[in-house]
């Protein structure tokens, strides 16, 4: 390979091309850039001018410069550099054998490893050799060699596999012949690592290469004291390091996702690290795996079976009223055996039943209420285990006597036996051995359970069906029956030790177990796997991800043992969670007591790390170097001759038709806030939308026509008149509303009704127009029926037609007729209060309190306000003269209408009675 | 290439010259050309409207005796009426190739403002009582709303065969009326000049509206570049166009000046409009160009 300096040439002779470039140089420099053609009357005046410069032909000496660039990139480039080329030249041209462990330690930097392998490879196809490449945790085959270049094709797809290699195995399964090793180990002491590595020695060579990354790894979370105690091992132990562990498990919503996340913290030096989880029990229980996040490997992650799994059982004795001694209470042995394995409650039964506990005890308990009864079963339909004892209550009641109860599995004799007392002629019984089909079969029966006194079942045609253990002489002792989902279990002795041992032995316990009352201890040892089928339900790949076990073949009791205690998962027993007749069991990369040991290897073996000066070829880089470079010369080239300006305008030009399109945010989105400003920043009047266009186009230049008259004539100054919508719209900023009623606009909803009576009441006015001239109130138009409907939900007071010495008579111009496009005289206003009565020599009444909240009259008034774009008015009133004078006593009145909205009842007072006096005339 | 007027040309024009009042251009000389209109002269003569009652002399037939005012005193009245006269307008707009051209897509070529503001004018103009005419063409001066339809006419006939350039047409001008020429006046300047002597020899006055695209303002142009005119005559190219742009202009602004002078020389008014400018601006100007024009 042709060198210059750390770059290689794979095709030199190429770079002859190089020494074409002078030429080009001057067939470039003589074609200068096609002109445009452009018409442009302005040509007239450019007639005769000459170019300043002549040399502006010939193509500028940095044009040349940047096409010369590209040229010799591109040559360059074809010419195939390579950066760092592997120029090691290995010795050895013989058969290459790559070994890598590809065990769950390896998934921590599986790309690299890859990375190294095929770098490997390349550097054997280069030199021809054969290679052959396994992965010692398959199983042991003997390799082919064959060309590298078919094998780099396929490493990609090569994976490590989460169970141990089998070193010895593959010792036996070697190739013939000699051949040179690389070995990518895990860096952990795999049992047999040394057999393997002297077979290999003693063919060739051996390299061996190892990542200097630490190994993490989780161990199966235990359950103990109510915590879970979580525990990690990592190997090199150096320096503080806190990883975090997360408990991952499905939500009450049936999603999976992280439950909790605790700090797991390693001092330095130290190579274990310990920490305690508290979780809640109903969290507890949804737990299905400890992940130690951030780490792709199948040690990183745990998971869970049954063993973190606690059931909730519900105690229920009649033991309130007793001052018994403790040990005598009924359900002290229950607490006794099952405190430590599930989540003990008490309560009444309707309070437990909310609970939803997995299993409920009475502790003779007779009766139940119907209530609680119904409840109970309800409850049992759903898969409840209902657990009772019999005793001396039981014994004295007549439950189930005549007729099976639904609470108890069979019937019962009256008053039960007592056998073995002093008062009685027999011994106590023993129990016989349980049959096969009962749940307790392959228990041991202790010699010592003996029973005195026991409740008796009357002879059914089941009762041997429902017989799951009985005594010696063939008296059931526990019945049980099938009720929906669930099940009532019957003992028919007491939970303490008053009619029987059993008890005080260690086979209660069991029967519990049994019964999946409690669960079993953590562990599960070779007694509880034997003899099932374990079927692989998850299973888990060496990166620490789940998947579905698909249809496999199960696995043997004893098998699994093993794996669990010593052997941990190999290939035909892949970790994941297996699934038994009741229970599953997780086979996890790690045991309890796993603890990491690094490889050990002699001193003669050549290890390396996995850091490779890998080759990078160049030949990209400069094709696209040389590509860029064109791209810019185009780009140039346009500049010159002129044509780029354009090109940026039109770029320009579309950006901010972007920006122009961006949605600006329509009235309905602008925020309260800012529509709040909006209405108070200055007095405006306000206009009911009614959803028919043209109305509301004309109240809104009504209002407006309003607001320019007071703005002229009084020091009342409105801003633009405000739409307001009733449904989303605040009332409360506008001290004036103008409502034209049309017969198809839709009525508020009751919160709109509510914030117009809270409108009225706090001193608002609305201005009903029915808009059609006739007498509003009368209900004799389309327009006035609605008002009716739309008025009857507000909170309006008694209405009269507008007395002659009303304030609006007066609040500004003396007014008596209120017309609008229409001219009607009545107009509905708040009621005077009937007292009011016209004193000697005044005007008008002595009416001093209040604003009408509404005015309510069908003239036509914002038709008759309204003015267009020029100040012109939009509609005629009237015609001539007259029509002038009544659009003229229109905007009076309105103008009146918005003083007494805004002063009230001032000009009431008695005050101005001279004043007023005066202007009428008398 | 025959220029289509836009169909709503006319309704532009319109609305254009709604938004001002009536222009009553005045007439500088009352002679030859007196024909009885509606502009009142301030002081008595022929026409509709009252002027003033003086009382009889010697000399006033007894038919202009106005007896009803007579009979309220011992004098004798006479009626007189206000003297009211039209005056004519003559317009001219650049038919030429080169007022075809717009540097814009965007913008519409100056043929389209030249016929939209002359269109304006002849509304406000018409609207006034004056007669409207176009020069050099078959389109006579009347008055009158229908001759707006006979003057989007003879705009349309006027750019059936268009030169590269136009020179003003002086065909049609009326002694001691009115002239407006619309036009880039880019071609020959002394067809303008000898357009104006002929006009001025005949007593009218006028404004010349010189309407300009803004590249030809600005001259964005940059690289090898082959110019050419609307219709091929002429033809110039350069090597680097940018570096022509301030000669350009000189020339330009010289060009300008140049009309500029020979408008006043002769007692034109003269004003430089661009299609990239408000059509308004440039109306109001002729209104107040023919204003001033007494």
């Amino acid at each position: 390979m042709f060198m210059l300096g750390p770059i290689g040439f794979t095709t030199p002779l190429l770079l002859l091309g190089l020494l074409a470039l002078p030429i080009l140089w001057l067939l470039l420099r003589a074609v200068p850039p096609a002109p445009i053609r452009r018409r442009f009357p302005g040509v007239a005046l450019l007639l005769g001018l000459k170019d300043a410069e002549a040399e502006t032909d010939k193509t500028p000496w940095w044009l040349l410069l940047l096409r010369m660039i590209a040229i010799a990139a591109a040559i360059i480039g074809f010419a195939g550099p390579v950066l760092n080329p592997d120029q090691r030249e290995t010795a050895s041209t013989g058969p290459l054998l790559i070994l890598m462990d590809a065990s769950w330690a390896d998934a921590r930097d599986w790309p690299r490893r890859l990375d190294r392998t095929t770098a490997l490879l390349d550097e054997a196809a280069r030199t021809g050799r054969p290679v052959a490449l396994i992965r010692l945790t398959d199983a042991p085959t003997a390799p082919v060699f064959q060309a590298a270049g078919a094998l780099s094709q396929t490493v990609a797809g090569v994976t490590p596999n989460p169970w141990t290699p089998d070193f010895a195995a593959w010792a036996t399964a070697l190739p013939p012949g000699d051949f040179a090793s690389f070995w990518l180990s895990d860096g952990l002491d795999h049992p047999g690592r040394a057999t393997l590595r002297d077979a290999l020695q003693s063919r060739g060579q051996l390299t061996v290469f190892e990542s200097p990354r630490p190994i993490i790894a989780l161990r199966p979370a235990q359950f103990a004291d109510g915590v879970i105690q979580l525990s990690a091992t990592r190997l090199p132990a150096t320096d503080n390091q806190t990883i975090e562990i997360s408990a991952r498990g499905l939500d009450p919503a049936g999603i999976e996702r992280e439950l909790a996340r605790i700090p797991l913290t390693f001092a330095a030096d130290d190579q274990n690290a310990t920490t305690d989880l508290s979780l809640p029990p109903e969290l507890r229980n949804r737990v299905s795996r400890f992940e130690l996040a951030g780490i792709r490997s199948a040690a990183a992650v745990t998971l869970t079976d049954d063993s973190l799994k606690r059931r909730k059982v519900a105690l229920i004795s009649n033991t309130g009223e007793d001052e018994a001694l403790q040990l005598l209470s009924p359900t002290h042995y229950l607490r006794q055996a099952l405190d430590p394995v599930a989540e003990l409650i008490d309560g009444s039964v309707s309070d437990i039943i909310l609970a939803n506990p997995d299993v409920i005890v009475l502790a003779d308990v007779a009766t139940l209420s119907p209530l609680e009864s119904d409840q109970m079963l309800d409850w049992l339909d759903t898969g409840g285990l209902l657990l009772r004892f019999a005793g001396p209550r039981l014994a004295a009641s007549d439950i189930s006597r005549d007729a099976e109860d639904a609470l108890l599995p069979v019937r019962l004799r009256a008053g039960g036996r007592n056998v073995g007392g002093a008062m009685s002629w027999g011994e106590p019984k023993f129990l016989a051995g349980f049959a096969e089909g009962s749940p307790f079969f392959g228990l041991q029966i202790p010699p010592d359970v003996t029973v005195s006194a026991q409740v008796l079942a009357q002879p059914d045609p089941d009762l041997a069906a429902r017989t799951i253990a009985a005594l010696a002489d063939g008296t059931p002792l526990v019945t049980r029956k099938p009720v929906g989902q669930g099940q009532v279990v019957l003992f028919h002795v007491t939970a303490n030790a008053e009619w029987s041992t059993l008890p005080l032995s260690g086979l209660f316990v069991q029967m519990l177990e049994r019964l999946a009352v409690s669960t079993r201890p953590a562990a599960p040892d070779a007694a509880d796997l034997a003899g099932q089928t374990w079927v692989p339900q998850v299973a888990l790949d060496a990166f620490g991800r789940l998947n579905d076990a698909g249809e496999v073949a199960g696995v043997d009791g004893q098998t699994l043992a093993t794996a669990l205690s010593t052997t941990g998962p190999s290939a035909a027993l892949p970790p994941g969670l297996y699934a038994g007749d009741d229970r599953r069991v997780a086979l996890n990369v790690t045991r309890a007591d796993t603890t990491l040991t690094p490889a050990a290897w002699p001193a003669t073996i050549t290890r390396e790390g996995l850091d490779v000066q890998t080759e990078q070829a160049l030949k990209g880089t400069a094709l696209a170097t040389a590509l860029s470079l064109l791209l810019i010369d185009i780009l140039a080239a346009l500049a010159l001759s002129g044509r780029l300006l354009g090109t940026m305008r039109n770029a320009a030009m579309i950006a901010t038709a972007l920006l122009l399109l961006n949605p600006h945010p329509s009235h309905a989105q602008i925020p309260d806030d800012l529509r709040a400003i909006e209405a108070t920043s200055a007095l405006r009047l306000g206009y009911v939308v009614t959803g028919d266009a043209r109305v509301d186009d004309i109240s809104r230049a009504g209002l407006a026509g309003l607001g320019q008259r007071l703005f002229e004539r009084t020091t009342i100054e409105p801003e633009s008149p405000l739409a307001v919508n009733l449904e989303s719209d605040e009332l409360l900023f506008f001290p004036f509303l103008y409502w034209p009623v049309t017969v198809d606009q839709p009525m508020p909803s009751a919160a709109a009704y509510a914030a117009l009576n809270r409108y009225l009441r706090t001193g608002g006015m609305i201005l009903f127009d029915t808009r059609d001239g006739d007498i509003a109130g009368a209900a004799q138009t389309p327009a006035a029926r609605k008002l009716q409907l739309l008025a009857a939900p507000l909170d309006i007071p008694p209405l009269e037609i507008l007395p002659e010495d009303h304030v609006l008579t007066r609040s500004f111009y003396l007014l008596q007729d209120f017309p609008g496009r229409h001219n009607h005289r009545d107009l509905w206003v708040e009621a005077s209060p009937p007292d009011a009565e016209l004193a000697e020599g005044m005007p008008f009444r002595n009416l001093n309190d209040g604003v009408t909240p509404v005015v309510i009259g069908g003239n036509d008034w914002a038709a008759a306000w309204a003015l267009d774009a020029r100040g012109a008015p939009m509609f005629p009133v009237g015609r001539g003269f007259a029509g002038d004078r009544q659009r003229e006593i229109a905007t009076r009145f309105g103008i009146n209408l918005i003083m007494h909205v805004l002063t009230g009842n001032y000009k009431s007072d008695q005050v101005h009675v001279p004043a007023l006096l005066e202007r009428l005339g008398q | 290439m025959t220029p289509q007027l836009a169909p709503d040309l006319r309704s532009r024009a319109e609305g254009l010259g709604a938004a001002l009042p009536a222009l009553l251009a005045q007439a500088e000389h009352l002679s030859a050309t007196v024909i009885l209109g509606e502009h009142g002269r301030r002081r008595a003569g022929m026409g509709d409207e009252f002027w003033q009652y003086r009382p009889a002399s010697a000399g006033d037939s007894a038919g202009s005796v106005d007896w009803r005012r007579s009979a309220r005193s011992d004098q004798h009245f006479v009626r007189e009426r206000e003297w009211q006269a039209a005056q004519t307008v003559a317009l001219w707009v650049d038919p030429s190739r080169a007022m075809q051209f717009s540097g814009d897509p965007s913008r519409a070529p100056k043929t389209d403002r030249a016929h939209l503001l002359a269109l304006a004018l002849s509304v406000l103009l018409l609207r006034g009582g004056e007669r409207v005419g176009l020069a050099g063409g078959d389109t006579r001066p009347r008055a009158g709303r229908a001759q707006i339809l006979h003057l989007m006419q003879g705009l349309t006939t006027a750019a059936q065969n268009p030169t590269d350039y136009g020179s003003p047409d002086v065909a049609g001008l009326t002694s001691h009326g009115r002239a407006v020429f619309f036009s880039d006046f880019l071609g020959n300047p002394e067809d303008v000049e000898t357009a104006l002597g002929m006009a001025s020899d005949r007593g009218v006055r006028g404004a010349l509206v010189q309407i300009l695209d803004p590249a030809e303002e600005e001259f964005p142009f940059d690289g090898r570049t082959i110019f050419e005119s609307m219709g091929g005559s002429l033809r110039h190219e350069t090597l680097r166009a940018g570096d022509l742009r301030t000669r350009y202009l000189d020339r330009l602004a010289e060009r300008k000046a140049h009309i500029q002078s020979l408008a006043r020389a002769s007692g034109w008014h003269y004003l430089c409009h661009h299609t990239g400018q408000s059509a308004q601006s440039a109306l109001l100007w002729l209104y107040a160009a023919l204003e001033r024009g007494r």
